[in-house]
């Protein structure tokens, strides 16, 4: 068990037994290796199911729905920008939450620990800094910090930004980081390389919508291209109604997304979807110098009117 | 009528290619990342090294997206405003290497595509053209619990012929007529030798053995479809899940589908996509009234069809057969297996709320 499950076991079932919460959003162990699942725990004789490792991918955010309830909710630095995103677009109130907050030094890529054995992952595991995978006829270990999720490896939050509980003492925050390398590398390209460079990109996309709905930002009654009176968008496999979704959604998400990653390890193709959402978030970060999540006090960049906005037309 | 025949692996090459002649040729083939299973343009051969496919072979007779019909609002044509048929592609196709497991859902889907009150032309049509060449498993992955599903590694249900690879040659036992028929177009005619049956029993027994993830669903056919429905464990089961739709997709069994009219000028064509049981469009009714408006419904939904209004409708087991795609996709790691292990469990607690 690692410190971290340990304490949020320990917390959590404080809180649910001094009837501080009605029921805890966490982690409980997958049936696969590199994979857990998120569950509702409501008694407190159950908390010994909760756990907490380099394979807590998804964001829980999007598990609080519009509940009423008082929730206990396990959040890692980018579950808490969420959470801020929830409250400050009114899906939830603050004193309904109490935040367990999980400083997070980054979580495990799947792919890439996939890659590094002959053969299908049968176990993985993790000790004193490195991750080894075992496959029925490979094993191969890796330090820790080369098998993390890129968004993880660009990440300037790790520590959650609002909390009422923490499982382990902050973690250094890097600092001077370049997060959009490989962002400007597509806005310096052509218009028509860029186009043939999406049309690769969303080639193998099924339209399963596992990034939307792995999305916290995600939460419309009725998405776009859901919309079906009047239709939006085609609902087979035109290219162009796949790209419509993918760049609008984007957009949505734009000066809301956290970069925390959940489409991306959603995606059953290994699309890279964040390419397309990073860059809304670097033009909010340019234009209007706005990270999103990181505040209660101040309105998102996109809900909210300042007289020295960058844009001609607002003056 | 089963005959033994053996097959070099120099000579595979160019038996396919000259089975060309008389077939479009389908199989498992790397694009990108994963293996997908799709129709192989000239030169572009099978990867018969492949374990499986991220979305399932379905597609060849049921595609994601298939036009029906075509209308033009032209009204100077001839038949401005009137849905026509969309010609139908009449070439033989040999699907090579595809997995017991899959051959076995296309037996699954023909249940409901061909069936006796419903003939459905599209999917009949590219079922009949099809001669199935399955390609037996002999390294099951662990996720793989066919041999619960009434299917397994070497299972020949649905196929026109089985290859089984070992090593420097094929064995192929032929099983029909147009297993038969693909084998002389490639010129596959050499028979095996005389130990070649024992050959088979014994990898077939070796691969079987191999299976270690096994379900039972015995109980569930007993229960009653509103026990179960209401449950209390659907909660807990169901809460991971996103709802997205990518089990559905990668399910060789699911078969349900939604059909759309798409306009272009005055251009227009009737199309069918699959449908998922996960989006909130999935049977949303005209009047607005939505049968399965949460996200816990669609799951539940997704798992009754399979493990029981399906066996209780067909009487045929499950409609699942154990391929592990969905299990390896889901983004939330929701398991199939442990869902019907719930399920079949179910009615020893019945009437006990199991809600944490």
């Amino acid at each position: 068990m690692t410190d971290a499950t340990h304490k949020i076991q320990e917390i959590s079932r404080r809180i649910l037994e001094n009837g501080k919460v009605d029921k805890i959003i966490g982690y409980q162990k997958g049936s696969m290796p590199m994979m857990n699942t998120p569950c509702v725990i409501r008694n407190p004789a159950n908390v010994g199911q909760l756990v907490w490792d380099s394979h807590c991918r998804l964001n829980l955010a999007k598990y609080l729905g519009n509940t009423k309830e008082r929730v206990g909710i396990i959040a890692k630095g980018c579950d808490s920008r969420n959470i801020v995103m929830h409250i400050l677009e009114n899906r939830i109130q603050r004193e309904q939450m109490v935040i367990i907050g999980v400083p997070c030094n980054g979580m495990a890529d799947k792919w890439k620990l996939s890659a590094l054995v002959d053969g299908e992952v049968v176990a993985v595991t993790e000790a004193n800094g490195n991750i080894t995978v075992t496959s029925v006829s490979d094993e191969k270990a890796i330090p820790r910090a080369q098998a993390l999720q890129e968004n993880c490896v660009l990440c300037k939050h790790r520590n959650p930004v609002i909390y009422d509980e923490l499982t382990a003492e902050l973690v250094e925050e890097p600092q001077n980081m370049d997060r959009h390398e490989s962002i400007r590398k597509i806005e310096s390209m052509t218009p028509d390389e860029r186009w043939r460079f999406f049309d690769d990109m969303l080639s193998s996309c099924t339209r399963c919508h596992a990034c939307r709905n792995a999305c916290p930002l995600c939460y419309c009654p009725t998405c776009f291209v859901d919309e079906s009176r009047p239709q939006w968008v085609g609902k087979g496999m035109d290219p162009v109604d796949i790209r419509s979704y993918h760049f609008l959604r984007a957009f949505h998400c734009a000066g809301r997304c956290t970069d925390c990653g959940a489409c991306e390890a959603a995606c059953p193709m290994h699309i890279p979807v964040r390419l397309l959402t990073r860059k809304l978030e670097k033009d909010c970060f340019d234009r209007f110098k706005w990270s999103a999540g990181l505040s209660l006090d101040q309105r998102p960049a996109m809900d909210t009117y300042t007289p020295n906005d960058p844009n001609d037309f607002f003056k | 009528m089963t005959t033994l025949i053996h097959i070099d692996k120099q000579n595979w090459d160019r038996g396919i290619e000259a089975s060309r002649k008389q077939y479009h040729i389908a199989g498992p083939v790397k694009d990108k990342e994963f293996h997908v299973f799709r129709r192989l343009e000239n030169g572009e051969l099978p990867d018969m090294t492949y374990k499986s496919t991220r979305l399932s072979p379905k597609s060849l007779l049921f595609p994601q997206s298939e036009i029906m019909f075509a209308y033009t609002l032209d009204e100077t044509a001839e038949n401005a405003g009137m849905m026509q048929d969309v010609k139908a592609d009449d070439f033989p196709c040999a699907v090579i290497g595809i997995r017991p497991y899959d051959a076995k859902a296309i037996q699954i889907m023909k249940l409901n595509f061909d069936a006796a009150e419903y003939q459905d032309p599209y999917w009949i049509h590219a079922f009949v053209r099809s001669t199935f060449i399955g390609l037996a498993i002999n390294e099951p992955e662990s996720v793989d619990f066919s041999t619960s599903c009434g299917t397994g590694p070497f299972e020949e249900t649905g196929l026109d012929a089985l290859m089984v690879d070992c090593m420097d040659h094929y064995l192929i036992k032929i099983l029909t007529d147009k297993g038969r028929a693909w084998m002389h177009a490639a010129g596959f005619t050499t028979a095996a030798r005389e130990t070649a049956p024992q050959t088979l029993e014994s990898m077939k027994a070796e691969a079987e053995s191999k299976i270690a993830s096994k379900v039972s669903f015995d109980n569930i056919r007993e229960m009653s479809v509103l026990d179960l429905y209401q449950a209390g464990f659907w909660e807990d089961a169901a809460f991971g899940c996103i709802n997205c739709g990518a089990c559905t997709y990668a399910c060789p069994t699911c078969w349900c589908f939604d059909i759309q009219d798409e306009k272009y000028g005055v251009r227009g064509i009737r199309m069918r996509n699959w449908d998922s049981c996960m989006t909130p469009l999935f049977t949303l009714h005209a009047s607005g009234h939505n049968p399965r408006s949460t996200g816990l419904g669609r799951t539940r939904q997704r798992f009754m069809h399979k493990l029981k209004y399906f066996p209780d409708k067909y009487n045929q087991g499950i409609m699942c057969v154990g391929c592990g795609r969905c299990i390896v996709q889901c983004p939330a790691n929701i398991d199939i297996r442990k869902i019907c292990d719930r399920m079949n469990r179910y009615e020893a607690r019945k009437g006990d709320c199991q809600c944490q």
